[in-house]
């Protein structure tokens, strides 16, 4: 009793000072300062992205390309995770018993459903992450809506199963042209990540040099991850008693 | 019809009061739900809850007083004095997907521990204790 006594203390201490300290940030007031002299990070991202980049999304180009090495940390760290949850839920094969990965089957009308939408959902996904600089969205969230057509064939249908190899062979492809951008910019230019000297015109689908190719790197190796995340938990069977 | 800055001068404590209470009153949902509950699935739940507590509150931290989205659209390349902070929204970008790796793994090792020890109670999964 005592041990939860002092937990509510901590958590009223906690909030206490999350709200004074918040109380001294104005919310809404424009601290970006002076655009055209940048001296925040910030401005000098807003100043550059259109100017120097020709990328319409700031947000993609810092992703992308100021913060480049923190992503390609991040893809890693995505990818360890699935590793771990796959290493953590294997099972052998002589484990697999004869229960369905669904127990209630689906009607008809979701089957028919899921069948029309699939096909558009990939394509919404796709188009989210080639258009990743001029847009809201990118790499991230089209591998998640891909993933999310995944997820609709795989509780749709109990016989519907991802391809191992071509997940496997998709997902390398794309965190090694991630690598080899990187190295690109490396052996060209003197720098890891660094971009093309050649960036187009604002607002052009082929501008911003490498942003959108890695961006579309990240976008494949994000769906075929996700949709492993998803194909793994969902094969979970049932514990023979 | 009031402007939306209009609306946003006058009540702006209000409005103030309200992004970061919600904010700060999520991450302390989530901290009881990690620290004082017993079952292992309400631990993560409470993890996730956290996580969008800090997300909302970076983002609030970034906001802008009548800004944009930091798109240079076509009409809008001249914007860039209104737009919102974009550093923030990167990097909530990037924990978003952290926050996603770290709930998949926790409930890949919760289905773990409820397959060996039959329960997801943390005070019956005791063979640690000594």
């Amino acid at each position: 009793m005592l041990k939860k006594y002092i937990i509510f203390a901590l958590i009223a201490i906690l909030g206490f000072y999350l709200a004074s300290t918040f109380k001294e940030i104005p919310f809404g007031a424009n601290r970006l300062g002076d655009l055209n002299d940048p001296e925040t990070v910030s401005a000098f991202y807003l100043q550059k992205s259109p100017e120097d980049l020709h990328v319409a999304n700031a947000i993609t180009a810092i992703v992308v390309n100021f913060r480049g090495f923190d992503t390609l940390g991040e893809v890693t760290v995505l990818f360890l995770a699935v590793t771990g949850l796959t290493s953590i839920l294997y099972r052998k094969e002589e484990e697999e018993d004869e229960e369905e990965r669904l127990s209630i089957p689906s009607s008809s009308l979701v089957r028919t459903g899921a069948k029309i939408l699939f096909p558009l959902i990939l394509v919404l996904g796709m188009y989210v992450f080639i258009h990743g600089h001029l847009t809201p969205g990118g790499g991230f969230q089209g591998g998640a809506i891909i993933a999310t057509g995944f997820l609709l064939m795989l509780i749709t249908y109990k016989t519907f199963f991802t391809n191992h190899n071509v997940m496997t062979w998709l997902e390398s492809i794309a965190g090694l042209g991630f690598v080899i951008a990187g190295l690109y910019g490396l052996i060209v230019y003197g720098s890891f990540l660094q971009n093309t000297a050649w960036t187009g015109n604002l607002n052009d689908l082929l501008s911003g040099g490498l942003i959108p190719l890695i961006y579309i790197f990240i976008g494949l190796k994000v769906g075929t991850e996700l949709t492993s995340v998803l194909d793994i938990l969902l094969n979970i069977k049932p514990r023979k008693k | 019809m009031m402007e939306f800055s209009e609306i946003f001068f006058k009540y702006k404590d209000l409005i103030t009061v309200a992004v970061y209470g919600t904010a700060i009153m999520l991450i302390i949902i989530g901290l009881y739900g990690v620290l004082l509950k017993k079952h292992l699935v309400k631990i993560a739940i409470g993890l996730t809850i956290m996580d969008s507590g800090i997300n909302l509150l970076f983002v609030a931290v970034g906001y802008i007083q009548n800004g944009t989205a930091p798109i240079f659209s076509p009409g809008h390349e001249g914007d860039a004095i209104r737009m919102v902070d974009p550093v923030p929204q990167a990097l909530v970008l990037t924990a978003i997907v952290i926050g996603f790796a770290v709930t998949a793994l926790a409930l890949s090792l919760i289905i773990r521990l409820y397959k060996h020890h039959h329960t997801a109670n943390i005070d019956q999964i005791n063979s640690l204790k000594w």
